[in-house]
C-alpha cells in the first residue's frame, strides 16, 4: 500500500478516535465553542486530505459533516441531540470506507446519497429534529450495502493492495453492519502505532544495559569451564542480541524521510538561480537510526543547496564546457560494512584550487609553502575549515555563517567522517561515513601507562607493531625528528603521538621495547597513536562523561566492559585537534620562526631549508613551484648526472650538498617554467618566513649570493641563476628557442638591489629573453647613449640618485628609447604608486613578488608592439 | 509559661538529624544520610588522565558510571599511604551519581540539634568552604560536609 495512504488511515483512525469523544461531549455541552472548533477542524483536516488523495467518496461524506460543523460552529444551528446523532452517523460512514480502504486500499462502492442529503438539509436549516433520526438511520442499510458489493473486491484485492494480509480486515468490514463503531479502528491500528519518542530511548538505553551485562556474563563464563549456566547463557545471549536488533529497528527511518524537502529546495533554487538542475536521489530506503537521521539532515540540506548554488553552472556556462544544460545532483545512501555512506555528487564546475589557495593565504591557514608541498585534494579540504567559503559573494540561497566547517563538525559530532573528490569541469563528490547508530559501537580496547582506553573502530585504518628502539625482527621502527615520533608506513612519513605522552601518563616502556600503532584517519590525514598493548575488539555503549569532566576533550564518552570495569573513549578527532594534525596537515614546528612586521623595505616571503650539512639557507619562494619529498629510489642516473620522472617527464636534479644515500626520502625545490623543470635536492626543507631582505655578506662561494639575516639567523641566500645553469644549458635555450623564435626579445632590467638582479635576470633568461641588467638608472641612461637598444625595460622605482620615476620621465623625453614599453618593478604595488608611475611614463606596473606577473606583463608589452 | 517555654527549647534542642559519620585524614566528619545512596567499600576505580586532581576516576556502580573525588585531595590534605583501602559515600547531583572516597565510613548516627555549632571563624578556608557547622560530640567533634558544594567541581574548573 501506498505509504501516504498508509499514514492518511493511521492519522484518520486517531482524528476518528478524538471525534467521537467530542462528539459526545458536545451533546451534553452544545456550547463548548472550543469543542467546536476542534470538532470542525478535525473533520475539515479528514475533508482535504482525502480530496488530495483522491478519494471522492469519503471526501463527499466528510464534506457534508463539515457543512453541518460549520453551521453549529458559527451558531446558526445548535447542536441538538438528533444533530449530533446525524453527524455522528457520518462519522459512522466514513470509518466503514477508510476500514475498506485499509482492507482493500480501495473506498469501495456505496451510496451515499442519502446520508448526505440528509446532512445537507439539516446544514440548511431545514427543521431536521424530528427527521433526523430516521435521516440518521438510514444510513445503515446503504452501509451495508458496500459490504456487500465489496466482497469480490477485497476478496480480488488483498493479495496485490497490501502486502501482509490481515484477517481482520475482512471481517471487520462485515461486522460493520452489526458494530459501525468499532468496525474500522482495528484493522488499520494493527499495523502501526504511535509511540512517543522517549518510550523508544528508554527502551534502547535498557537493551544497551542488557547488552552491557550479556556481555559481563559472557566474560564470567569463559572463565568456567563446563559450567551448568553456558547453555543457558547461550540463549541468553542470542535472545539479547535479537532484542537488540529489534528495538534498534524501531529506531530505524529510512534515510528519504531527511531527503523529502530535498526535491523542492532544488526546484526553487534552480528558478531562483536561472539553472537547470535535476535532483536524483538513490537509496532513499536505507535505514538508519533516527537520531543519526536528525542530526546529518541540515548538513545535507546544506550540502546539497551548495551543490546547486556553487556547484553547478548555469546553463550558458555549461553549454559553452560542453555538458548537457541541466545540471545533475545525485545523492546516493547505502550500507557498507556497519556504516552508511552518503554520496552527494554534482557534475559542475568542480572546486576552484587556486580560488581555495588564495583564501587559504589570505586568511592565514597556511603559507605558499604549505600549500605548494600539498597535494590538489588536500587543498580542495580547505573548504572544511572554519570562515571558508569559496563563493566570493555570498548568494542569498546559500547564505551566510554556515560554512563547509559546520557540516564537518556535525558530522564528526556524530562519529562520521566527510571527504570530498573534485576534478575541475567535471563535478564534485561529497562521501559522508556514518555510524548506524549512536547507541552501540564497536571499539578497540588499547593500554597506555597500564589504564585502557576505548577507540572506536570507525576511526581506526589499521594496526600497526612497531618497535621503540632499532632492534631484530622485521617490525617497523618509531624514529624521531627532533623527538617528535614519525613512522614510515610503507612510502609514507605517519606522524605518531604517544598517548602516554598526551595523557600525561608517564612512561611505561615494555622491556622489549615494543609497541602498537593504531593508525587513525581524522578527516583527511592520518595519525598514530603508539599504544603499550592491543586488547580485542568489544561491542560498547557510549555513555557522556560526567559534567565535571567535560572540558578533556580527548575522551568522547566513557563505558563499562564485559569485565565490568569502567573504561574512558577517546575521541581521535580531539587527539588530533590536541596535536594539531586536524588543522590541514601542517605541523605545529612549521610556524614558529618569528616574522617581523612593519619594518619598511622589501619584505619578501623566503623558503628556509638546510643544505651541506647546518647551512641554513634561503630562496624567495615565488622562484620555487613546489616542494617534493621524493623517495631515494625515485632518483636516477642519466648521463652521469641525476634525473627524476616527475609529472609524465625527465627531471634533471641538481645536488645542493652531497647527499645522503642513507637517507631514505630527499627533499627537492622544483623549479619550472613552462614546460622545463628542475630540481633542487636540499637536506631538509625548514619553514617559510617572510623578512626584510638585506645581503649584508656578498657571496665569496659559487651558487651564493651572499648572506642576509633572516627569522633572526644568518642565512645563506641561494643564487638561483647559478643552480639553474648547472641544470643544463637545455634551461636557457631550448626555452629561448621555443619561446621567441627567431629573434630574442632584449631586456633591460634597471635595478640597484644586487639581489633583485640575480634573481631576474635568470628568470627571465629562463623565460626566453636575452636580458641586460645595470645597478641605476644613470648607467641606463650611458647605455641609451652608447646606442644599445632594447626591446622592453623593466625598472626598479625606489634607487639612489635618479629615482624610477625620474628615469621614466627621461626615457620618454626623447631619444631612441621614448617609445619602448617601460614596466615598473616595486615593493609598493597599490593604486597611488601605479598612477604617479603611469603619470611618469610606465607602461605597466608589477611587484617584485610576482615573478610571474613580470613576464606576462612583458611578453604582453611586447606582444602589443609587434602584433606579429 | 515557664515550663512551656522550657518544652519548646528542649523539643528544638532534641531535634535530630541523622549523620553517616566517616573519617577522613582522622578526622570525623558527617554526611547527612538523606544525601547518601550508597556506601560502597573498596573500589576498582579508573583513573582519568587530564581530569582535575580532585578527581580519582570512574567506578561502575551496577551499571552505571559514578564519578569518583577524592576528598582527601578536596580537602587539601596529604594523600593516604598507598595501598589503603578506601571506601566510598555515593551522591547525587543533578542526575549525576559521585563517590566521595574516604578512608573510612563507620555508623550512621542521630545528632540533636543543640550540639550543633557555626564553624569557628578559625577553621581553615580549605575546610571552611565546605562544612556547615560542627557537632560536639562525647570526645570528639565533628564536621558536617556539605556534600553539594564537595560536588560543585565544575563551577570552579
Amino acid at each position: 500500500m501506498d505509504d501516504l495512504l498508509t499514514d492518511f488511515l493511521t492519522e484518520t483512525n486517531e482524528s476518528l478516535g478524538d471525534l467521537d469523544v467530542a462528539l459526545v461531549t458536545l451533546e451534553r455541552t452544545p456550547d463548548d465553542a472550543d469543542n467546536l472548533a476542534q470538532i470542525f477542524r478535525l473533520v475539515h483536516t479528514i475533508k482535504g486530505t482525502c480530496g488530495f488523495l483522491g478519494l471522492p467518496r469519503l471526501e463527499k461524506v466528510a464534506h457534508a459533516g463539515e457543512n453541518v460543523l460549520g453551521k453549529l460552529r458559527d451558531g446558526v444551528l445548535k447542536a441538538t441531540p438528533a444533530i449530533v446523532s446525524q453527524i455522528l452517523g457520518a462519522l459512522d460512514r466514513i470509518k466503514a470506507i477508510v476500514a475498506n480502504l485499509a482492507a482493500t486500499g480501495a473506498e469501495g462502492v456505496g451510496d451515499d446519497q442519502p446520508l448526505i442529503a440528509a446532512l445537507d438539509a439539516t446544514a440548511a436549516g431545514q427543521p431536521t429534529p424530528a427527521k433526523a433520526e430516521p435521516a440518521a438511520l438510514p444510513p445503515p442499510p446503504p452501509v451495508v450495502a458496500p459490504p456487500v458489493v465489496a466482497p469480490p473486491v477485497a476478496i480480488e484485492a488483498p493479495p496485490p493492495a497490501a502486502p501482509t494480509p490481515r484477517p481482520a480486515a475482512e471481517p471487520s468490514v462485515e461486522e460493520h453492519a452489526a458494530a459501525p463503531n468499532a468496525a474500522g479502528a482495528p484493522a488499520v491500528a494493527a499495523q502501526t502505532i504511535r509511540v512517543t519518542v522517549d518510550v523508544l530511548e528508554d527502551l534502547m538505553t535498557l537493551v544497551s544495559e542488557l547488552v552491557l551485562t550479556r556481555n559481563q556474563l559472557l566474560q564470567l563464563a569463559r572463565t568456567q569451564d563446563n559450567s551448568s549456566f553456558t547453555v543457558p547463557l547461550q540463549r541468553l545471549s542470542h535472545i539479547t542480541s535479537d532484542l537488540q536488533e529489534g528495538v534498534m529497528k524501531t529506531r530505524m527511518q529510512p534515510i528519504g524521510n531527511a531527503w523529502n524537502k530535498l526535491p523542492r529546495l532544488v526546484r526553487d533554487l534552480a528558478h531562483d538561480m536561472d539553472k537547470k538542475i535535476e535532483l536524483t536521489m538513490l537509496g532513499a530506503d536505507t535505514e538508519l537510526d533516527r537520531q543519526v537521521l536528525e542530526l546529518i539532515k541540515d548538513p545535507l540540506t546544506h550540502m546539497v543547496r551548495n551543490s546547486g548554488d556553487h556547484g553547478l553552472e548555469g546553463p550558458a556556462e555549461r553549454r559553452s564546457a560542453g555538458k548537457p544544460e541541466t545540471g545533475r545532483i545525485v545523492l546516493n545512501a547505502f550500507h557498507e560494512g556497519g556504516h552508511i555512506i552518503i554520496e552527494i555528487s554534482d557534475d559542475g564546475r568542480g572546486l576552484a584550487v587556486e580560488k581555495i589557495k588564495a583564501k587559504a593565504i589570505a586568511n592565514g591557514l597556511a603559507t605558499e609553502a604549505e600549500l605548494s608541498a600539498m597535494s590538489e585534494n588536500q587543498i580542495q579540504r580547505f573548504i572544511f575549515r572554519a570562515g571558508f567559503s569559496t563563493a566570493a559573494a555570498i548568494t542569498a540561497v546559500s547564505g551566510r555563517g554556515v560554512g563547509m566547517d559546520v557540516v564537518k563538525t556535525n558530522i564528526e559530532k556524530i562519529g562520521g567522517a566527510i571527504d570530498l573528490k573534485s576534478t575541475a569541469g567535471e563535478g564534485t563528490v561529497f562521501t559522508i561515513k556514518i555510524p548506524l547508530t549512536l547507541a552501540i559501537v564497536s571499539a578497540l580496547i588499547v593500554e597506555a601507562g597500564k589504564e585502557r582506553f576505548a577507540i572506536p573502530q570507525i576511526s581506526v585504518v589499521e594496526l600497526v607493531r612497531a618497535r621503540r628502539t632499532h632492534g631484530s625482527g622485521s617490525d617497523s621502527v618509531i624514529e624521531h625528528v627532533n623527538n617528535t615520533p614519525v613512522l614510515r608506513l610503507r612510502d609514507r612519513l605517519l606522524p605518531l603521538i604517544g598517548l602516554n605522552t598526551l595523557l600525561g601518563l608517564g612512561d611505561t616502556q615494555d622491556d622489549d621495547g615494543g609497541a602498537y600503532i593504531v593508525v587513525t584517519q581524522v578527516g583527511a590525514n592520518l595519525l598514530g597513536i603508539i599504544v603499550d598493548r592491543v586488547f580485542d575488539t568489544e561491542e560498547i555503549v557510549v555513555k557522556p562523561v560526567a559534567p565535571i569532566l567535560r572540558h578533556v576533550t580527548m575522551f568522547s564518552g566513557n563505558t563499562i566492559l564485559g569485565d565490568g570495569s569502567v573504561i574512558m573513549i577517546l575521541d581521535p578527532n580531539g587527539i588530533a585537534r590536541a596535536t594539531g594534525v586536524a588543522a590541514g596537515g601542517e605541523s605545529k614546528t612549521f610556524n614558529t620562526a618569528p616574522t617581523e612586521t612593519n619594518r619598511s623595505g622589501e619584505r619578501v616571503s623566503m623558503l628556509l631549508f638546510r643544505a651541506n650539512g647546518d647551512q641554513r639557507m634561503a630562496v624567495p619562494l615565488g622562484l620555487v613551484a613546489r616542494l617534493e619529498d621524493v623517495e631515494r629510489e625515485k632518483i636516477e642516473t642519466a648521463s652521469g648526472a641525476p634525473v627524476m620522472q616527475y609529472r609524465g617527464k625527465l627531471m634533471p636534479l641538481v645536488a645542493l650538498s652531497q647527499h645522503d644515500p642513507e637517507q631514505p626520502r630527499q627533499a627537492l625545490l622544483v623549479f619550472v617554467d613552462g614546460e622545463l623543470a628542475m630540481g633542487l635536492m636540499v637536506d631538509e626543507i625548514i619553514d617559510v618566513v617572510e623578512d626584510s631582505l638585506a645581503i649584508e655578506l656578498s657571496g665569496a662561494r659559487a651558487g651564493v649570493l651572499g648572506t642576509a639575516v633572516i627569522g633572526g639567523k644568518a642565512t645563506d641566500i641561494l643564487d638561483t641563476g647559478y643552480w639553474l645553469t648547472q641544470a643544463g644549458q637545455d634551461w636557457f635555450h631550448t626555452s629561448s628557442g621555443e619561446r621567441s623564435g627567431a629573434r630574442q626579445s632584449r631586456v633591460l632590467i634597471v635595478e640597484d638591489s644586487g639581489f633583485f638582479r640575480q634573481l631576474i635576470v635568470p628568470m627571465l633568461s629562463a623565460a626566453g629573453f636575452r636580458v641586460s641588467a645595470v645597478d641605476s638608472a644613470k648607467a641606463a641612461l650611458r647605455l641609451q647613449e652608447s646606442g644599445e637598444m632594447f626591446d622592453a625595460i623593466v625598472s626598479d622605482i625606489d634607487m639612489p640618485d635618479m629615482d624610477g620615476l625620474a628615469f621614466a620621465r627621461a626615457v620618454r623625453a626623447g631619444g631612441p628609447w621614448a617609445d619602448l614599453p617601460l614596466i615598473a618593478l616595486t615593493a609598493h604595488a597599490d593604486p597611488r604608486h601605479i598612477e604617479a608611475g603611469r603619470e611618469a611614463g610606465f607602461t605597466d606596473y608589477v611587484a617584485k613578488s610576482q615573478r610571474d606577473a613580470l613576464i606576462v606583463s612583458i611578453r604582453q608589452c611586447l606582444s602589443e608592439l609587434n602584433p606579429a | 509559661m515557664t515550663t512551656e517555654l522550657l518544652d519548646r527549647v528542649d523539643t528544638a534542642a532534641d531535634e535530630e538529624q541523622v549523620f553517616v559519620t566517616l573519617t577522613v585524614a582522622d578526622q570525623l566528619c558527617g554526611v547527612p544520610v538523606l544525601a547518601v545512596r550508597d556506601i560502597l567499600g573498596e573500589q576498582i576505580i579508573t583513573r582519568i588522565p587530564l581530569a582535575p586532581p580532585e578527581i580519582a576516576g570512574s567506578l561502575n556502580l551496577r551499571g552505571r558510571i559514578v564519578t569518583a573525588i577524592d576528598l582527601r585531595r578536596r580537602l587539601r590534605l596529604p594523600d593516604p599511604a598507598p595501598d589503603t583501602g578506601r571506601m566510598s559515600v555515593v551522591a547525587e547531583q543533578g542526575g549525576e551519581l559521585y563517590a566521595l572516597l574516604v578512608d573510612q565510613v563507620s555508623e550512621v548516627v542521630s545528632l540533636k540539634a543543640r550540639d550543633f555549632e557555626r564553624n569557628p571563624a578559625t577553621l581553615e578556608p580549605s575546610w571552611a568552604a565546605f562544612s556547615t557547622g560542627i557537632y560536639r560530640l562525647g570526645e570528639r567533634l565533628l564536621v558536617v560536609l556539605d556534600v553539594g558544594r564537595l560536588l560543585a567541581l565544575s563551577e570552579q574548573g
